[in-house]
Parts: structure tokens; C-alpha cells; sequence
């Protein structure tokens, strides 16, 4: 896959208009993600109720990449359970850093537009960051970074 | 595609031949992503031409041992070449001795010596240090250490828009306890060329010594230690041809004789017992060690190759291409030039309404152009003149006019891809 490739019309278009941006006026939790490479910060908010990601909004200031990302991640955890949504984020990242046999079944349905990333090394960590940012609001980790040591997401850049 | 205004096709007035040049770097050759390579990642680390590599070559495969120390043949030679590369660098710099001029491992290395070297020393509780808005973190960082450690205290010259020194307030933060001035010669980030002969004499007036950064600055200009009377100058083979893992501290001898060693071990001492070790004499009280000799002997074959060419072409090559690629990018109106200074080397820091510095990276690599993006380790800069980070490219005289056309015509390109 090119790079051209991946900038490709749905993520220019997430980018443009992004989904579920914002903050929600009742959080139950809440996450802020760096990416201290470059300096792009990510915040989001959820509303969990039960079992379920009832609302997400994330804001922030980022790169294309990571905010078409963000914008799609919004749009396919909303309405779904916790144990799905870290399924997600567990293929996500599998995908982005090439882990991930896209041949095999998954679930990221539309979300493989970013598997061009796992050939672009120091741009894996700019599509991670929001599912980094979401699996630490989830568990209730109030910041994060793709840096941080004990980041249970933490990937090494290329280990693809 | 290409939109080039025939009206603003330069006049190539430097006596530099460019393709010549091109003809001595065999990595220029190289395609990135099907095309042809652009290199504009110079303020960054430049490319090594075949000179400089045979050189490296030649040491490897018929002068190698370690120097100071053998009798024999190739540890002679060794040493030999050694010190004919200090004095090739004594020589770039118009430094007064060879024992001025200190092998270090670059820049950073080079500023980290005169902080323990001569700050640990020389600078105490309630001194002040002045640096500048502009300075790389390197510059920045170890006297914020000393100052931490001594309970001194760090006072910085601010900047206008332009991204120019406020001379004015700079001059207006000595006092009795200023101790030490800390100045970049030319900006990473933005090119801006700083008045550093002023400044230095206006410090010396007060009794204060002043460490000039001149990573930026010693491959793109004629550089004068004497003419500046800087007391300090440190500098990087990266950035001038040479190998990585090498680089220069010039010091006054006189402040180089005072002050206390940085690291301890082989070659920096006259003598060893367990009561007392006696220090050697400048310069090897600083090059504890063995020294990357290699990576010396081709800073030396760098720096004869750069004067070849001759630093006043480079330098006027190099405005010529900053010219023409200021003159372009202005034909499009998203881009915001950052740093805009009167006096500029060929360095092109941008911002694209719109659009993140790293995807405007990412997008030029695909059409083979290579540039920064970032912070560009001057979070102060970004801060101060309200930019997250930019774009940066830097030229090199190796570039030419044509690549300047491949980089806007990317831009172009960017930009019909966001908006």
C-alpha cells in the first residue's frame, strides 16, 4: 500500500468533518492521550452505562491520520460493549503495527483503510493514539501516552 | 503538476556548479518511492560526498590504530592524521592554536563540556546565565541543570513575529550577576542570523564570556572565532559533510586552561596514583578516552572539501535557493512562511492552513522530498510564535532550483489533497 493510498477519501473526509467531536456534558470517563513525538494531544469523553458505550466525543489537536482515526473509532465502539470495544482496540493496534493477518477474520470492517500505516513507521503511533486513549478511559487511566512505560498498550514503533 | 511564474525563474548569479557538486554525493542518486530523491533535511544531518567517504576509507584500510599510544607505525600515523585534522579545523575557523580546538562527539557534547567544564566551576548561587528564546534544546537544557544545581538562575533574550532577537532586552538583562551569555549563531528552526559579534561585545564589556552554537551556522558561512572574539564555539561534522559521532568545541586557551575537566580517564591525564592524577594539557585534559579518530580525519577531509568549493559560493548558492523558494511558496496563499528574518540562511520553516506539519511530511516523502517536521527541538520557538510545529526545509549546496520547483509543486500537491 502507498502513502497515497492511505490518504484516501474516507479518511480526508473524517479529517474534514469529523464525527463525535466534541466533549459530552456527562462523562463517566474520561481520557487524555499524548503523543509527545509530536506533540498531538487527544481527549475523550465517554458515557458508559452498564456493559455498554452508551457516548463518546473526543477533541484535541492532531494530524489527519490520527484524527480520521479517532472520528472512525468514535462511530464504530458507540452502542458497542466493553468487552467488544478492547477486542477492537486489540485488533486495531494488531493491524497497525502488522501483527494482524487482515486474511483472517476481524472485526474492523471499514477501519482497515489505516493498515497502510504498519509501512509507514513513525506514523503507526498517530493512528494508535485514540484507541490507546479509549482502552485508558476505559479503564479509567486518566492520561496516557504512546511513550508511557506502563501503557498497557505500549507498541515499539516498527515492530511490525 | 507545476505552476511556475517564468517572471521568478532565478538568475544564477553564484560561480557554484551544482552539478558538479551533485556528481561527488552518490546518495543523491537515490529514489525514494519511484522518484528522484530531494534532500531538504539538511539543517538536520547533510550528505556525505565521496571524498569525505574515501577518506574514511583510506583510514580504515591503511591508518588504523589508536593514537597516543603505540610506538609503532600505524599508531603514529594514526596520531599524525589526528592532529592534521585538528589543524584542518584550526584552520576553518581561524582559531590562533590548534590546542583551541576540541574533539567532541557534536554540539551538544561540545555545550555539556563548557557547563560542567567552566559553569561547574565558575558560575555559584544567585549568577545569572542569558540565553535566547531561539536556542535548540541543547543550548537550553544543561545550563537549566547547572542553574538547578547551583541555584543560579537563567534569564532569556525574547524574539519578535520575524523571529528576530530583541537586541534591546537582551542588553537589558545584564546586571552584576550575569555570568554567562549562551547564543545560537543561526536559528534550526528558522534560519534567523543572529548578530553574535554585537552581542559578544557588548557581554565582553560587562566581563562576561559568551558560547556561541554554531551547529547552523559553520556549514553555511564563513566562520571567524578570532573576528567574533566569541570565547566559545561549538559545532557538528553531521551537518557539514562530515561523519555522525564527531564534533568541535573551540575555546579561548586561556579559559580552556581554567577550567576543570569534564570526563575522566585515558588520555586526558599527565599522570595516575590513587592520591593524585595531574591533568594534561589543552586540549587532551578534554578528550578523555579514545576519540572517534575516524570520524576526526573525515571532519578534516569534510572541511578541506567545503573550502574547495569555497564557503562564500555555498553561502551565496544557498541564499539564491532560499530566494527562489521563499519567492514560490509566497504564490500560495495556505502557506504561512515562520521565521522571516532580514538576515536568514537557506532555511524554509513553514506552516499549511489546514493541514498537520506531519501529514504535509508524510505526503512530500511519497514525491521523493524529504523534509522536517516538528518541534524541530525548540519547543520555546513553537510556544513563543503560537505554532504547534511546521515544516521545515533546508537547503543545502547541493540542491538545486529544479528541486525547489519538485518541492513546491508537493506542496501543490498537499494541498489538493486537503482542500
Amino acid at each position: 500500500m502507498t502513502t497515497k493510498s492511505l490518504y484516501q477519501e474516507v479518511i480526508l473526509d473524517h479529517n474534514r468533518k469529523p464525527r463525535n467531536y466534541g466533549k459530552l456534558d456527562k462523562a463517566s470517563h474520561h481520557a487524555v492521550g499524548h503523543n509527545p513525538l509530536c506533540g498531538d494531544h487527544l481527549d475523550i469523553d465517554l458515557n458508559l452505562e452498564g456493559e455498554h458505550i452508551e457516548g463518546i466525543a473526543f477533541h484535541g489537536e492532531s494530524c489527519a491520520i490520527c484524527k480520521a482515526s479517532a472520528s472512525m473509532m468514535t462511530t464504530v465502539v458507540k452502542g458497542k460493549s466493553l468487552a467488544d470495544a478492547e477486542m477492537l482496540i486489540k485488533e486495531f493496534r494488531d493491524m497497525a503495527t502488522g501483527t494482524l493477518d487482515l486474511a483472517h477474520p476481524h472485526h474492523l470492517g471499514r477501519l482497515t483503510v489505516f493498515a497502510g500505516v504498519r509501512d509507514l513507521p513513525t506514523r503507526v503511533k498517530c493512528a494508535i493514539l485514540p484507541w490507546h486513549t479509549l482502552h485508558a478511559a476505559l479503564n479509567s487511566v486518566s492520561t496516557t501516552s504512546t511513550e508511557a512505560e506502563d501503557d498497557p498498550m505500549h507498541a515499539a514503533i516498527g515492530d511490525a | 503538476m507545476k505552476i511556475i511564474d517564468s517572471t521568478l525563474q532565478p538568475r544564477i548569479d553564484s560561480t557554484l556548479d551544482v552539478a558538479r557538486v551533485r556528481a561527488d554525493f552518490p546518495i543523491l542518486k537515490l529514489q525514494v518511492e519511484g522518484k528522484p530523491l530531494v534532500y531538504l533535511d539538511n539543517a538536520a544531518s547533510s550528505q556525505m560526498p565521496q571524498p569525505v567517504i574515501d577518506r574514511l576509507v583510506r583510514y580504515q584500510t591503511s591508518q588504523h590504530a589508536n593514537i597516543n599510544r603505540g610506538v609503532h607505525y600505524l599508531s603514529e600515523t594514526a596520531t599524525a592524521e589526528y592532529e592534521v585534522a585538528r589543524r584542518k579545523l584550526q584552520r576553518f575557523i581561524n582559531a590562533r592554536e590548534d590546542r583551541e580546538v576540541i574533539f567532541t562527539s557534536g554540539t551538544t557534547d561540545s555545550i555539556n563540556l563548557v557547563m560542567h567544564g567552566y559553569g561547574r566551576k565558575f558560575i555559584g548561587a544567585g549568577d545569572e546565565i542569558i540565553l535566547t528564546t531561539l536556542e535548540h534544546h541543547s543550548n537550553i537544557v544543561p545550563w537549566q541543570m547547572l542553574a538547578e544545581e547551583k541555584g543560579a538562575r537563567v534569564r532569556v533574550v525574547p524574539i519578535n513575529d520575524a523571529g528576530e532577537l530583541l537586541i534591546d532586552e537582551y542588553e537589558k538583562l545584564f546586571n552584576e550577576r550575569t555570568k554567562f551569555v549562551g547564543v545560537m549563531h543561526v536559528s534550526n528552526a528558522l534560519g534567523t542570523v543572529n548578530p553574535v559579534r554585537e552581542m559578544i561585545a557588548f557581554a565582553h564589556a560587562r566581563g562576561v564570556p559568551v558560547l556561541v552554537d554554531g551547529a547552523q551556522a559553520a556549514p553555511h558561512m564563513k566562520v571567524d572565532v578570532q573576528d567574533l572574539d566569541c570565547d566559545f564555539y561549538a559545532f557538528s561534522g553531521h551537518k557539514m559533510c562530515g561523519p555522525t559521532g564527531i564534533g568541535i568545541l573551540y575555546g579561548k586557551a586561556e579559559l580552556l586552561e581554567r577550567m576543570q575537566p569534564f570526563k575522566g580517564g585515558g588520555d586526558m591525564i599527565l599522570s595516575v596514583t590513587f592520591e593524585r592524577t595531574t591533568y594534561n594539557s589543552i586540549p587532551h585534559k578534554f578528550e578523555a578516552g579514545t576519540p572517534p579518530i575516524a570520524a576526526a580525519i573525515g571532519l578534516g577531509a569534510a572541511v578541506d572539501y567545503l573550502s574547495n568549493i569555497g564557503i562564500d559560493a555555498i553561502a551565496a548558492y544557498e541564499v539564491e535557493l532560499l530566494n527562489y523558494a521563499t519567492e514560490q511558496i509566497r504564490q500560495i496563499p495556505e502557506v504561512r512562511i515562520i521565521g522571516t528574518a532580514a538576515k536568514k540562511t537557506a532555511v524554509l520553516s513553514f506552516e499549511m492552513a489546514g493541514v498537520h506539519p506531519h501529514d504535509v511530511g508524510t505526503l512530500l516523502n511519497q514525491e521523493g522530498v524529504a523534509v522536517r517536521t516538528g518541534h524541530h527541538c525548540v519547543q520555546p520557538v513553537m510556544l513563543r510564535l503560537k505554532v504547534p510545529a511546521t515544516t521545515r526545509a533546508s537547503f543545502a549546496f547541493y540542491n538545486t532550483m529544479a528541486e525547489v520547483d519538485t518541492f513546491i509543486a508537493g506542496i501543490r500537491t498537499v494541498q489538493k489533497i486537503f482542500i
